[in-house]
């Protein structure tokens, strides 16, 4: 009582904490990892497991030894980049590739702008877009889905459907087997139901809002049905543009990421519309089949500007 | 069910006190009656040294417009005049009274008997509410006369009684609500007849449903008063928030509530505008919450303005072991209390102990951006972006985003994962620029 403690309102707080809300993503992950365990097996397993530890192990170890800090890893947003990362990976890629991204996920793409929060790109897709230009043969064979898969390097690959989207239009699986994940693809991207489960827990945790997964799914959708409509022969249908790629695995997890979204929701419009005119423009005109990682990426660029010039509804606001 | 539009949290109610009656304390032998209170000009002393007093005299005279006066809440003798610690942390004059029997002035009706009719004209009740030092009890004590008196060509439509109580733990105007609720709505009549309106609506939150079903029951016998029952969320009683909640209205930015044709009185004030039109009592005594976790006996209590907190809190059952923080009000906006030596002020709404391990903030982490502190703020800001402008002392930017628009409900800084003191860094920001806007303003007319 002789001592008591002063300090400003308010004096309650909460609760909330960072690891809190990487623990809650990480949970929301659980479906597709599911999912990418069960149609590429041991690969999948090896690839997560050497990801999220060299992740983990490369920020304590550039915190302990290069910039002599505290070491923050117990917030688990080293984990979740691993994780983000190996999900966008081929489930029969080089282990010491998957070491070489993960270095440039943390180490490049975070640690040297100054750890969590400061990143103005998703560390996770730099690792991945990194990979994609360094090793593009690697980064482009994907595994033909066989459950519970004991093949690791040695997998059976095939085109995935958006690269047979591609130019001309071959043969698509149908909508049902991309919804539930029966195609080739990333390990994590390929079970678009999976990705909505975790979608549906992050929205109900209140981890994440609406507005930018909505967005970016709303506007693809309109742009290729637009493209589908004017010339079917060329480009696919609007459905099979959603189900297929890295488009749900991106607008759910990838583009919510934190740091590099906008910071109100009237932003995070902008940002998921950009994301989608970009994915879309890539994927129909581009060199690549996939686009989302870049669309991703040049909208975080963005970010800062539109966190600039466009402001949150403020209270008494006059209605234009 | 309504609730305002922006933002808002929904914090653990903790109404440890709810449905406990509002019991009397006893009074002290000494009460110590500041003369100012936290808004507006001290009080000048009317009373000197020596001089004996009855409960409910004059002992400081308002000084000017935005000012309120001061009354004894005992008999006895003037002991002396002179500076004291206030909860705000500030010494301020206040006039010492030895308490001498309870001997109160005949003009004052003490009986329990409500009095309805009120026959007198608009300016007779308003010199009456002034006489009688009434100050918003709701926590920033402005002269109620003030708010009763709109500028000229502006003209009030609608009366908003502020019955939602969303600070976590308190639940003196909750318990004020269920005892005197017949008291309130005869105050709400008289307020409508001040500002000349036809329509009243009470605001208060689906927490308290015994305190709905009492009003609308007492309201129904009465033309133009309606309960508006609302959703629970902080902070609903925050004026411009209570005003979009209930009526649906949004006050600009910089304007009072006036200009969208509201007055807002809390339902303490209320009562206490009855009182002193219909028994002729100033405002002497108020009710408070005496609260914490470990409290002994969380309850609400009436109390002389001016009495110690610690009689208040001996009388309460004495401050629980473990007791790491007081704090004078809520714990959203309330003031962590150096010590119990303070007296009880108008706007002293409780005393809430918080055990040790709430006490002390949590470390500071690096803002990862996610946004949560914009989407709780009520008026629609950017507190991660207000912090970082203030860390830079970035007052010209910080006033285009509106940074003297903050009410300061701290709904930021408890909502924040990384603990950052959001509310710390844009009150200083709003003290500085505000010291800008006041300069800007006297040179303006200088010029």
């Amino acid at each position: 009582m002789d001592k008591l403690i002063i300090s400003p309102a308010p004096h309650i707080h909460g609760g909330d904490t960072v690891s809190k809300n990487m623990l809650a993503v990480i949970v929301a992950l659980i479906p597709a990892l599911l999912v990418g365990f069960y149609f590429f097996g041991l690969g999948a397993l090896i690839i997560t497991v050497t990801a999220v530890v060299s992740c983990v192990l490369f920020e304590y170890l550039i915190q302990r030894f290069v910039l002599k800090t505290e070491p923050t890893v117990s917030d688990g947003s080293a984990a979740l980049t691993g994780l983000l990362l190996a999900l966008n990976l081929p489930s029969n890629f080089p282990v010491w590739m998957v070491i070489v991204g993960s270095l440039v996920a943390i180490g490049i793409a975070k640690m040297s702008f100054g750890g969590l929060g400061n990143n103005p790109f998703n560390p996770a897709l730099v690792g991945r877009v990194f990979l994609l230009i360094s090793f593009p043969v690697e980064m482009t064979s994907w595994p033909v889905p066989v459950p519970f898969s004991t093949k690791y390097l040695d997998a059976v690959t095939a085109a995935t459907p958006l690269a047979s989207m591609k130019g001309h239009l071959g043969t698509i699986p149908d909508t049902l087997h991309l919804f539930l994940g029966n195609t080739g693809g990333s390990m994590g991207e390929v079970s678009a139901l999976a990705i909505l489960i975790g979608l549906a827990y992050l929205l109900y945790k209140k981890i994440i809002s609406w507005h930018i997964p909505v967005s970016i799914l709303a506007t693809v959708f309109v742009f290729t049905g637009i493209l589908h409509f004017a010339n079917p022969t060329l480009f696919a249908s609007p459905v099979a543009h959603l189900f297929t790629g890295g488009l749900m695995l991106g607008a759910v997890f990838m583009a919510t990421d934190y740091v590099t979204s906008p910071m109100n929701t009237r932003g995070m419009l902008v940002y998921g519309v950009g994301i989608g005119i970009i994915t879309v423009l890539i994927r129909a005109f581009g060199a690549y089949p996939e686009g989302v990682s870049f669309a991703i990426l040049i909208m975080n660029a963005f970010t800062p500007l539109i966190n600039t010039y466009i402001k949150p509804k403020r209270f008494g606001e006059k209605r234009k | 069910m309504k609730t305002f539009r922006i933002g808002g949290i929904h914090p653990k109610e903790n109404k440890f006190s709810a449905g406990k009656k509002i019991q009397q304390t006893e009074l002290p032998k000494q009460v110590v009656i500041p003369l100012a209170h936290y808004i507006g000009a001290p009080g000048e002393p009317v009373v000197k040294k020596g001089d004996l007093v009855k409960a409910g005299q004059l002992i400081g005279k308002a000084n000017g417009f935005i000012s309120a006066n001061i009354h004894s809440s005992v008999s006895g003798k003037v002991n002396k005049i002179d500076v004291q610690l206030d909860a705000s942390g500030y010494k301020r004059p206040a006039v010492f009274i030895d308490v001498d029997g309870d001997e109160w002035l005949e003009t004052i009706d003490r009986s329990g008997e409500i009095v309805r009719e009120c026959h007198l004209s608009k300016e007779e009740i308003l010199r009456k509410i002034q006489d009688a030092g009434i100050v918003g009890l709701g926590g920033a004590t402005f002269p109620a006369h003030v708010k009763l008196s709109p500028p000229p060509g502006k003209k009030a439509e609608v009366l908003v009684i502020n019955g939602v109580e969303c600070e976590p733990y308190l639940t003196c105007d909750h318990q004020l609500m269920l005892e005197k609720g017949e008291e309130i709505v005869v105050g709400i009549t008289i307020i409508m007849k001040v500002l000349d309106v036809k329509r009243a609506v009470i605001g208060i939150e689906n927490n308290k449903p015994d305190a709905i079903e009492n009003l609308r029951k007492i309201a129904s016998q009465y033309n133009g008063i309606e309960v508006v029952p609302l959703k629970v969320q902080y902070p609903q009683g925050g004026e411009k928030q209570l005003i979009d909640a209930t009526i649906g209205r949004q006050v600009p930015s910089g304007a009072l509530p006036i200009e969208v044709g509201a007055v807002v009185q809390n339902v303490g004030t209320t009562f206490a505008i009855y009182e002193a039109v219909q028994k002729n009592k100033p405002l002497i005594e108020r009710v408070m919450t005496v609260t914490g976790k470990s409290a002994v006996s969380p309850s609400n209590y009436l109390v002389r303005i001016g009495t110690l907190l610690t009689e208040v809190v001996n009388q309460a059952g004495g401050v629980p072991d473990g007791t790491g923080k007081i704090i004078g009000g809520g714990p959203m906006m309330g003031r962590s209390l150096m010590n119990l030596n303070v007296p009880m002020a108008k706007g002293s709404a409780g005393i809430l102990f918080m055990p040790d391990e709430e006490s002390i903030r949590k470390p500071m982490k690096n803002c990862i951006r996610c946004t949560k502190c914009v989407t709780v703020c009520p008026m629609g800001l950017e507190p991660f972006l207000l912090m970082n402008q203030s860390e830079r002392n970035m007052w010209t930017e910080m006033e285009k985003e509106r940074v003297m628009d903050c009410i300061e409900c701290g709904s930021c800084s408890y909502t924040c994962p990384s603990n950052r003191p959001l509310l710390d860094y844009i009150r200083f920001g709003k003290t500085s620029v505000g010291a800008i806007i006041r300069n800007r303003a006297v040179k303006s007319v200088t010029k």
